[in-house]
């Protein structure tokens, strides 16, 4: 960063709480969902998914569906397996990781419930589906295979009979002298903690459009990744790159789910190459729960070893991590996000970290807001919870003993990563103010004093996690497929108007908003004076899109360079216009001035006037301002933050209300603190929903049964308490302008905050966990047997009683 | 097929529809009112509420013969003359949306839950909105947006841009 100096002296946009300039078109209607969109032409895909969590294909018969009217053609997988090619995975982490094909359409073999076997193409939607009854399919049925630990048995069932083995890769980090830790250790603790499978639900269901234009394709698509899609819609299609298009429109959220290249997409694309016309496909919500790819789902076994006094010396993960029936996008990578970072905030010495992915026949696992960090974050605060009543410390204490200093910055981890900046004491300090915690635990203690029927349980986590993804060398290193960086680019038109191009791909976070603020304050002219582009390879060539709380951390930093950039190319115009050398210019407020002589100067806009005539340049100068910039991070960034729940736990009926909920994040410097708070908000509802509402379940058969929103419990605003918020700032030292990144904080700290707050309240009852979701049936459960594993002793996917399977189903989670 | 007659938004429609066809689907698909969006298909989610006679219906629990002889307002109906609904100002204002899928669905059911409690609590609005599911926001600013639409729409000179 050059311009930090002599840059614009007053921040005005940056920090303000700017109302969203995405919202007008938001609040009236005037949206562009890729389902809005529908050229003259217009074909309609359907496609029928297998009812079997594992079977082979004996045959498929179309034709009936062929005679259907309105259909234009029925395909079934055999029918394009030479041009479907496979989905792609771009991350390979181990040598000797098993990474089986993947075919857009099942071709000979189904391995979950929902996979594509046959499509048909209608005029409208409604004759589409029509005629799916009219395709006959014969099955054999095959084994499912449903627990990972079943599944990593001896002569176990396989769902991919060609590899010989149910396991795709073990990965290992060591650090330290485990063994030596655990040696004599005061206090060793073992839990076994389970990481439920989760859906993760954009509000909008995935679709894709493709239109044809000659040998040139244009895709819109739901997607988060319009670069990255792209580029593997060429590799596995074999159609150039250069004769794509992707465009992400409006795209209704992501959280992951649409980080990934889905089979959909390349049938829609192949689909439109044959017919020469306009395809769409939209996903119901129902298909949508059992194809969107899950997250999570991982089992946890873990061993702490602790000094008499609370001092950790060492940790061993050992985690079994569940893939789904095959290899996405970055599938066997997530849980290894994780890996990094099951220390936490604390200093130990010893470190080992084993994962195992397993196959089994259900739908694949890949991102999900926070992506191993908040499983790994479940675990370490889980844990530091158990150590405190193992001690009988208060849970803040036994983290104060342990967590990194203020001082201590920058911190090199047991897990390897240097931690840039962090203040976790002032975080919690503030957090313990707001939450009035010496009066809750009075409160709790009133409670159990009068044995009150409705129990208060209080839950600390305070957290740090890894964002800002990535550099490219940490990626390279870890054998990730691609680089970490992002672009930005910067057109000062005529008028002084400025377009701004960004490679981050927006779908809610309030990119538009935020970069204009970014700016407005770095080029000196009014806000509304900037546009954002994005989401579009034709508009916006260069990106890696947005995932991973990157885009400002790294995004963000490409947009500030570039318009340092324009700023360095105006000056040279300035200079020439204004007689005078560069460096006696000063830039304030969008104006060049000669120093010393304030009423001589040009504005900005003027600059880019003379730069569009171009009558009176310099020699050699360019005439044009606009300017570009790649940036690649060298550190990740590390927000990090105190949240506290108080729980309400009814003794009679199992049912959890969270009673108060306090969320001290520090994200760094902030642009817009009104974006930094919804985004606080919204990652807490869904960390929340995991604790307590939230679970994929599957059958003891391989059958999904939340396949909707009235199984799979997604919450609604009254299952959501009220939350106060607050902020300390820690600026990242890793890029210029301090940022670290907000969009999985939330998600990642509050799981177990809840979860430890449930268990708080229970825990004179002999109850020392609660399996996720803790739903009223669990903790009643967990309450009558007082050993406290509430529900993960049930029979293998056996489902209980409950609103089908969801619900309170005891034998979801195992 | 049967021939429906219905309102939208200000104009009036004729149209002969099949029987099993949506509402939503009439809308999004015969209209082109594709304000509305369809986020599930078990009407758990309510992103294609719209005000039928006034009253809140999920658009995708309705079918289209049904609102034959109705008057049907969508999102892209609200506002006069140009200016927002005080409900789609204080969306704006509150940061009550992120990525706007469920808006319309929001902004609609939130208009109707006012016209039966022109003052609703954070605790009636909560129960009153269970039917709309967020995944983005938590609620939090919602209720905020419902609050100041509801304290804006009482006042008299907002009255008249209601539906």
């Amino acid at each position: 960063m050059t311009a930090t100096a002599e840059g614009p002296a007053a921040a005005k946009e940056v920090g303000a709480p700017r109302k969203r300039s995405e919202d007008a078109r938001l609040v009236t209607g005037r949206t562009r969902w890729t389902d809005n969109i529908t050229p003259a032409g217009t074909l309609h895909v359907a496609f029928l998914r297998s009812p079997h969590a594992h079977a082979r294909i004996t045959r498929v018969d179309t034709s009936p569906a062929r005679e259907h009217p309105g259909v234009v053609t029925v395909l079934s997988g055999s029918d394009i397996a030479d041009e479907q090619g496979a989905l792609p995975c771009a991350w390979v982490v181990t040598e000797d990781m098993k990474h089986p094909d993947h075919p857009p359409m099942a071709v000979a073999e189904v391995r979950y419930v929902g996979e594509p076997v046959a499509c048909v193409v209608a005029r409208d939607r409604y004759a589409a589906i029509d005629a799916l009854e009219e395709i006959d399919v014969d099955y054999e049925p095959l084994p499912a295979v449903t627990d990972m630990e079943d599944a990593l048995a001896e002569g176990a069932d396989l769902v991919h009979t060609g590899l010989g083995t149910n396991k795709s890769y073990t990965w290992v980090f060591e650090n330290g002298d485990l063994d030596a830790a655990l040696r004599d250790a005061p206090v060793v603790l073992e839990r076994r903690y389970v990481q439920q499978r989760l859906i993760p639900s954009a509000m909008e269901p995935r679709a894709v459009l493709c239109v044809p234009e000659g040998e040139e394709f244009t895709l819109y698509s739901s997607t988060q990744i319009p670069h990255i899609l792209r580029l593997m819609l060429a590799t596995v299609t074999g159609i150039p790159e250069h004769r794509l298009r992707v465009v992400a429109p409006d795209v209704g959220g992501g959280f992951g789910s649409k980080l990934q290249v889905y089979g959909e997409e390349v049938i829609a694309l192949l689909l439109a190459r044959r017919l020469g016309r306009p395809v769409k496909w939209t996903e119901s919500r129902s298909e949508g729960n059992m194809t969107v790819h899950h997250g999570r789902d991982q089992i946890q076994r873990l061993t702490l070893a602790a000094e008499r006094d609370g001092r950790i010396r060492g940790l061993k993960v050992d985690l079994l991590a569940d893939m789904g029936a095959y290899l996405m996008l970055v599938t066997p990578g997530i849980p290894l996000l994780g890996a990094f970072m099951f220390n936490g905030i604390y200093k130990m010495d010893a470190y080992s970290f084993t994962c195992s992915g397993v196959f089994t026949t259900k739908t694949p696992t890949d991102a999900y807001r926070g992506a191993g960090r908040p499983e790994a974050t479940y675990a370490i605060e889980r844990l530091m919870d158990e150590l405190a009543a193992e001690l009988d410390l208060d849970p803040i204490e036994v983290r104060r003993r342990n967590w990194i200093g203020h001082e201590e910055f920058p911190y090199e981890t047991v897990a390897g990563l240097t931690y840039d900046s962090g203040d976790y004491e002032s975080a919690t300090e503030k957090a313990l103010g707001l939450f009035d915690y010496d009066a809750l635990r009075a409160e709790q203690a009133a409670r159990r004093e009068r044995r009150d029927p409705v129990q208060l349980g209080i839950g600390v986590s305070t957290f740090t996690e890894m964002c800002g993804i990535a550099p490219s060398r940490v990626l390279g290193s870890l054998s990730y497929g691609a680089g970490g960086w992002e672009h930005a680019a910067v057109r000062v038109l005529p008028s002084g108007k400025v377009e701004v191009v960004t490679g981050t791909s927006p779908h809610g976070q309030g990119h538009e908003t935020a970069w204009a603020q970014i700016t407005a304050d770095r080029l000196g002219v009014p806000f509304e004076d900037v546009k954002v582009l994005h989401g579009d390879t034709a508009v916006s060539p260069k990106g890696m899109d947005t995932y991973g709380s990157r885009s400002l951390a790294v995004g963000g930093i490409a947009l500030s360079s570039a318009c340092d950039k324009v700023v360095d190319k105006a000056r040279r115009v300035a200079a020439h216009l204004l007689e005078a050398a560069e460096t006696d210019l000063d830039f304030d407020g969008g104006r060049f001035s000669v120093r010393g002589v304030p009423e001589e100067g040009r504005t900005i806009q003027e600059i880019a006037s003379a730069a569009f005539t171009a009558h009176d340049l310099p020699d050699g100068l360019e005439p044009s301002l606009d300017s570009d910039a790649t940036f690649d991070p060298e550190n990740f960034s590390f927000p990090h933050g105190t949240h506290l729940c108080a729980a309400e736990v009814d003794t009679e009926t199992g049912m959890v209300r969270i009673h108060r909920y306090v969320a001290v994040d520090d994200v760094g410097k902030v642009v817009n603190p009104l974006i930094v708070e919804g985004q606080v908000h919204g990652g807490l509802a869904q960390g929340i929903a995991q604790a307590l509402y939230e679970e994929a379940v599957y059958d003891a058969e391989g059958n999904l049964t939340t396949t909707t929103m009235a199984d799979y419990l997604v919450p609604s605003a009254a299952d959501l308490p009220h939350f106060i918020t607050g902020r300390t700032e820690t600026p990242a030292t890793s890029n210029p302008l301090g940022v670290k990144g907000v969009g999985e904080a939330g998600t990642i700290a509050s799981t177990p905050a809840v979860v430890n707050a449930i268990v708080d309240a229970l825990r004179p009852y002999g109850v020392h966990d609660v399996a996720m979701p803790c739903t009223p049936e669990r903790v009643w459960r967990a309450l009558r047997s007082g050993s406290g594993t509430g529900g993960s002793g049930a029979p293998p996917g056996g489902t209980a009683p409950g609103a089908g399977g969801g619900l309170g189903s005891e034998g979801g989670t195992r | 097929m049967p021939r429906i007659r219905v309102d939208v938004d200000g104009a009036t429609y004729e149209d002969d529809v099949e029987p099993r066809v949506l509402l939503v689907h009439y809308l999004r698909d015969r209209l082109g009112k594709v304000g509305t969006p369809v986020g599930c298909d078990t009407s758990n989610c309510g992103a294609c509420t719209v005000l039928m006679d006034g009253v809140s219906v999920k658009s995708c629990s309705v079918l289209a013969v049904q609102a034959d002889g109705r008057d049907v307002t969508t999102v892209e109906g609200l506002g006069l003359n140009g200016t927002e609904h005080p409900m789609q100002r204080a969306f704006h204002e509150e940061h009550a949306l992120q990525c706007g899928y469920c808006t319309p669905g929001m902004i609609m059911a939130s208009i109707d839950l006012l016209r039966e409690n022109a003052d609703p609590s954070e605790e009636e609005i909560r129960d009153g909105l269970e039917g709309n599911l967020c995944r983005c926001t938590g609620y939090q600013n919602i209720v905020r947006a419902v609050r100041r639409a509801a304290g804006e729409m009482r006042e008299p000179s907002e009255r008249e841009v209601a539906p």
